[in-house]
């Protein structure tokens, strides 16, 4: 039996943190954990589950400083109905409404997406282009990270085996011209093939774009950003950033064709005001 | 360890392994088999069930994250008689083989809770995440309108 | 002809005769949650069993070993050498061994069985079952096999001439399917309960259960009154619990009577994909001989389909199938060939449809080819060469009455609004490529679908099928072997022994289906249950009406011609005489038990030829059109379903909303094959095994549906019922193809048309 320690408040999950138990996973919503735990996939590596869904201080949204601050266990459901996240960050709303269906929403979290660093995380494209900052904390303290340096190789982050996350900033205003598209298996309940994130300020001046389900992380496309700011081949800049595979659900092919052209619409569109996509 | 669920509005204290599946506690330690199992990984929703007034599937919820919780499960939405939901699944065709049921008018009810307009893209947004292999979902979305107009 | 009926008229529980539909009889169990599946039910001193499986797709077992160093205490063991009786799977060939010995021919294949009380405890102990295989090189695509189970052969006409005629186009197309999971929600299940008389009772989620009363036998050597099959609720089957729950009976037996305890057998999901029959994959290769004006002379229509590793029903899918193959058209002349062969990968066998979603894509698909090349409006096409009465099909048989191919295909152009649409396709396709070019393309497609009704060819003569009822002191008890898995069997046989005793849906009960104490109705395929089982439930209703007519008319006086029931009353010259149940019992106490037991009969001159191939292969057909209006995202080669509208005539419906239930739930079946379901396989090992990853629709993916039903009564069916159940599954992958086609210009002709297939059909040179 796996023992588990479910607390309500940060000390108390820092001071699990800090005893460091060999093979300890953090439990959030359970979207990811309990599939895995449920299938007996790698039970053997898990040692001790740390359980943080009680946790109030690690949810809420507000807007502070110029960032919008969303708390790590926030959930889907909470951000699609979230005044703020509609109007500061619409993109976020649209895309968490993507994401598997209702009873899904309401226990997944956007810390969970993080830190589960799948590269077909939905919400982790649209993180990287929003130029988002990962607040970590744990008993030697706390600190930033921004997006693009958390996700290191395929599902291993910058988290430090005693560090929790705990919050994410989104810089405002820009954060309002993210855009994106998920191109997935069906219309709800569905694993992304491709998805793609864009931010940029109106005449492609300042442009910021990355990708999911395309390469071992969530990516950031920086070859096709230059390519976009400069006016060149977007299309083939692209292609150099991405190294997709063939799998369950999709084709190399595919993947980069479907990658390019979805960009390329979000570009064409960057400069009309953005609206919520709402289903596909 | 031990805890207790208020499950259908009685409460209850359970000796459990912490995380044991909500709904292996439901089906086994409290023999409420209405709630089903299709897949394991909440991909159909046959295990819906509200927790806390929230649609969830009882298979991605460790027991231990429902201590002191309030849960619903199909058995909970009715006593003697069927509610105007129940009775419209069964009037409209929305059940066939009935395995979905459950979750499906779990994930109903929560609809109908919300007080959303019953649009059908609205009701099928709702249920998207419970598969059902019998009816192709028309005859379904056509129960929760028809018991969204008959309750409202 | 009606539309869609007010689905809320039928609450009115007066009218729950045939034509009217009450709320099905088993909706307040299954909407309240108290219905019990076989994992609701719970058996004293049971214990869990697991399967070992060879996990590789073709070898010679070396060795079985149990791992000394595990504790197996506790742990029930089964191999196939504990097999008492035949090892085999029974159903039409004896190749299929219930546990593998020497050779494995695919990759699933059951090996050993474990069965303990403990669930964890099982899981450790199937990591200690080695099990060492020669492994011999697979045969994995179906054609580089050289072992065929059967093939056929249809001949009509001479096709030579035809070919070799210059004023006529030559058309040729190669089509392909893959595999298809039937997904039921419910995975396999099923409990043995051994018994002292040294036989085994089987409760279990199953379509048929006669199969496993004999096949039990064999397996086990044990007579006919030592086994009892029950069915308990099903949560769905499609054909997948058609012949697979044999197999798991008999592991779960086999368990049972060793640990002299009952043993249950649950699949998990991952296990239930991977082991279990899907249907037969298949290529199609059509050749055809047209009039420019698009009339059908000739086809040469050649099926290659994948029956996997052993014959299982692999035989009458293909016959299905290739009785299916040239459509709901007149050719003069044909030659249709199908061959179902053998690969290393687990048995395909029954989903509904059971061969025609396969040949009917292939044909259907091939007409849209043909229009295309004539440069034909598609619906004129089929319009000119749709069979009619009168008409004869390439097996010799005539077509005498309940022929609506024309009728269903204009009532689905006419509300489609067919016609309008396929012009703004055209003309959207017309525009010049440029950036005012929208970034999606609408189109919208139709099929025409025929679907036989009832066991092919001899199939119904040599069945037999046996089904009735019995008098009980409150109405009647239905007795039949014919399972309820969702599609609403329960309410249906109901109203028809209600209708033909006069007495109200209320007091018609259906008996539990046991073998041991129902008579054997045949199996739950089909499209057999309403009008062959059912047909002869209300033939054995009249009888017992005419015996309590007989009966009414002795004690009360009355001329026996005279005397009727009507709302469980029974009266003559307009007089009541006493209620139907006081009656029944009066007849009870008198006489005793009141059984009434018919046979079913092929109706007269309805004759097949099994070695030639020739005849009536059906005694009727079902028929059906289907319209798609879709819209093809050109950045992500994505379809989005608009609207899709459905017409079919199966003769009478006897429950219009179970009815729609059937067509609306096999139309969004074939949208899955059409779109989304596909098996991935690599080495003969299935990746995608899970919800996850096999794809099938949810309630977002499908489109507004018109449901369209069209009566046109089949004289020897009960009221003119013919089948439905497999019809809806039939056609609507073709046309989606067809709207795709006019979407985009492209012909796509594999399925799923995935967008993967989709952007290669669009950028290919």
């Amino acid at each position: 039996m796996i023992p588990v320690t479910s607390v309500k408040t940060l000390p108390e999950a820092y001071a699990l943190l800090q005893a460091r138990p060999p093979g300890l996973r953090v439990l959030a919503g359970g979207t990811d954990l309990m599939v895995a735990i449920n299938a007996r996939v790698g039970l053997d590596r898990i040692g001790h589950v740390l359980d943080i869904w009680n946790v109030r201080e690690l949810r809420g949204i507000a807007l502070q400083d110029n960032f919008l601050r969303i708390g790590a266990l926030t959930t889907y459901t909470e951000i699609i109905h979230s005044t703020l996240v509609n109007t500061q960050l619409p993109a976020l709303a649209a895309v968490s409404r993507e994401v598997g269906a209702w009873a899904i929403q309401n226990r997944g979290t956007l810390g969970g997406n993080v830190c589960n660093a799948s590269p077909a995380g939905d919400t982790l494209p649209l993180l990287l282009a929003a130029d988002a900052r990962f607040l970590l904390g744990g008993p030697r303290g706390e600190r930033t990270v921004v997006a693009e340096e958390f996700f290191l190789a395929y599902r291993k982050t910058a988290l430090g085996a005693d560090e929790l996350l705990l919050r994410v900033d989104f810089p405002l205003p820009d954060a309002a011209r993210l855009a994106y598209r998920k191109v997935g298996t069906r219309r709800a309940q569905s694993i992304s093939k491709t998805l793609i994130a864009v931010r940029a300020t109106p005449g492609l001046r300042e442009v910021r774009i990355a990708a999911g389900c395309v390469a071992p992380i969530p990516l950031r496309c920086r070859r096709a950003e230059q390519a976009a700011m400069s006016g060149g081949d977007v299309r083939a800049a692209l292609q150099l950033d991405i190294s997709p595979i063939n799998d369950i659900r999709s084709t190399i092919e595919y993947r980069r064709l479907v990658s390019a052209n979805v960009l390329l619409q979000l570009l064409k569109n960057m400069g009309t005001p953005y609206s919520l996509p709402g289903r596909p | 360890m031990r805890l207790e669920l208020r499950i259908n509005g009685s409460v209850r204290s359970l000796e459990v392994e912490p995380l044991k599946r909500l709904l292996d506690v439901l089906r086994e330690d409290l023999i409420l088999t209405g709630t089903k199992e299709g897949c394991g990984e909440g991909e159909c929703g046959a295990c819906a069930v509200l927790l806390d007034g929230q649609l969830v599937n009882s298979c991605l919820v460790a027991v231990c994250q429902a201590a002191g919780a309030s849960v619903v499960t199909i058995e909970g939405l009715s006593s003697s008689a069927l509610t105007p939901l129940q009775r419209s699944f069964v009037e409209c065709g929305g059940a066939q083989c009935g395995i979905c049921t459950p979750g499906m008018i779990v994930a109903g009810q929560c609809f109908l809770d919300s007080g959303a307009a019953a649009t059908d893209e609205a009701v099928r947004e709702a249920i998207a995440g419970n598969l059902c292999r019998c009816t192709g979902y028309t005859k379904i979305v056509e129960s929760i309108q028809h018991a969204a107009r008959e309750t409202r | 002809m009606f539309d869609k009926p007010p689905t809320m008229k039928h609450a009115d529980n007066s009218k729950s005769t045939v034509g009217h539909s009450p709320p099905r009889k088993d909706g307040p169990d299954k909407v309240t949650g108290r219905a019990r599946y076989l994992d609701d039910l719970a058996f004293p001193g049971q214990l869990w069993g697991r399967t070992v499986r060879s996990q590789v797709p073709h070898g010679r077992i070396r060795s079985i070993e149990f791992d000394p160093r595990f504790d197996w205490s506790g742990i029930v063991r089964v191999t196939a050498a504990d097999i008492p009786g035949d090892n085999i799977v029974q159903l039409i060939e004896d190749d299929q061994p219930m546990l593998a010995h020497d050779m494995v021919k695919h990759r699933e294949e059951p090996i050993a069985l474990l069965a303990c009380a403990d669930r964890e405890r099982l899981e450790e102990a199937l990591l200690h079952v080695d099990v060492k295989i020669d492994p011999l090189p697979p045969v994995l695509d179906l054609l580089l096999s050289t072992h065929v189970f059967k093939s056929y052969r249809i001949e009509a006409g001479d096709i030579k001439p035809a070919f070799a005629d210059s004023s006529l186009r030559v058309v040729e197309g190669i089509y392909r399917v893959g595999h298809q999971e039937q997904m039921y929600i419910e995975p396999n299940a099923i409990c043995a309960v051994p018994r002292e008389d040294f036989g085994v009772t089987i409760y279990g989620s199953m379509q048929c259960p006669f199969y496993i009363h004999r096949g039990l036998q064999r397996l086990l050597k044990i007579n006919d009154s030592q086994i009892a099959v029950i069915q308990v609720v099903t949560g769905g089957g499609f054909g997948g619990k058609e012949d697979y729950p044999t197999v798991l009976a008999g592991h779960a037996a086999l368990l049972a009577r060793k640990a002299g305890k009952p043993v249950k057998m649950i699949y998990k999901r991952e296990e239930d994909v991977a082991a279990t029959t899907k249907r037969h994959p298949a290529v199609l290769r059509y050749r055809t001989a047209v009039k420019p004006d698009g009339e059908f002379v000739a086809c040469e229509i050649d099926v290659v389909m994948d029956g996997g590793a052993y014959v299982t029903l692999s035989p009458v899918v293909a016959s299905r199938g290739v009785l299916h193959a040239s459509g709901a058209y007149r050719w003069p002349h044909a030659r249709i060939d199908c061959r179902v062969v053998q690969t290393h990968t687990p048995p395909n066998g029954a989903f509904r449809g059971f061969g025609v979603p396969q040949t009917l894509f292939g044909c259907e698909a091939h007409v849209e080819k043909i229009a295309l090349e004539l440069g034909l409006d598609p619906l004129l096409v089929r319009r000119k060469n749709a069979l009619v009465v009168g008409d004869v099909m390439p097996t010799g048989q005539r077509l005498t009455e309940s022929v609506s191919a024309l009728p269903v295909l204009e009532a689905v152009a006419a509300r489609s609004g067919y016609a309008a649409k396929r012009e703004a396709a055209m003309e959207a396709a017309r525009l010049p490529a440029g950036s005012a070019r929208a970034r999606k393309r609408r189109g919208i497609g139709l099929s025409l679908a025929l679907h036989g009704a009832g066991f092919t060819g001899s199939g119904e003569a040599h069945l037999k099928s046996r089904a009735g009822l019995e008098l009980t002191a409150s109405g009647a008890r239905v007795l039949s072997a014919s399972t309820d898995i969702g599609q609403g069997t329960i309410t249906v046989f109901s109203q028809l022994a209600a209708e033909a005793l006069g007495v109200p849906l209320s007091m018609i009960e259906v008996a539990v289906n046991d073998t041991s104490r129902v008579p054997d109705s045949g199996p739950t395929v089909a499209s057999r249950t309403t009008m062959v089982v059912g047909g002869t439930i209300a033939r054995a209703a009249e009888a017992m009406a005419r015996v309590l007519q007989g009966y009414v008319a002795q004690t009360h006086a009355v001329p026996a011609g005279e005397v009727c029931c009507v709302g469980g009353i029974f009266a003559a010259r307009g007089r009541s005489l006493a209620p139907f149940e006081s009656i029944a019992r009066r007849y009870l106490d008198e006489r005793g038990p009141l059984v009434c037991i018919e046979q079913y009969e092929l109706p007269p001159g309805v004759q097949w030829d099994d070695a030639a191939y020739r005849g009536s292969a059906y005694p009727c057909y079902a028929w059906a059109a289907t319209a798609v209006e879709l819209e093809v995202d050109l950045d992500t080669y994505e379809i989005k379903l608009l609207d899709l509208v459905t017409a079919s005539e199966f003769g009478k419906a006897i429950h219009p909303v179970l009815a729609e239930g059937q067509i609306e739930g096999g139309t969004v079946q074939a949208l899955g094959y059409a779109l989304l379901e596909e098996h991935i396989y690599v080495d003969g090992r299935l990746l995608n095994t899970r919800m996850q990853n096999y794809i099938i629709p949810t309630a977002l993916d499908v489109p507004p549906m018109t449901t369209l039903i069209l009566e046109n009564p089949y004289s020897r069916g009960p009221h003119g019922a013919k089948g439905l159940g497999e019809l809806p599954m039939d056609g609507p992958a073709p046309a989606v193809a067809a709207a795709v086609l006019s979407a985009i210009g492209k012909l796509i002709p594999d399925l799923p048309i995935s967008p993967e297939r989709v952007m290669k059909a669009l950028h290919a040179a």
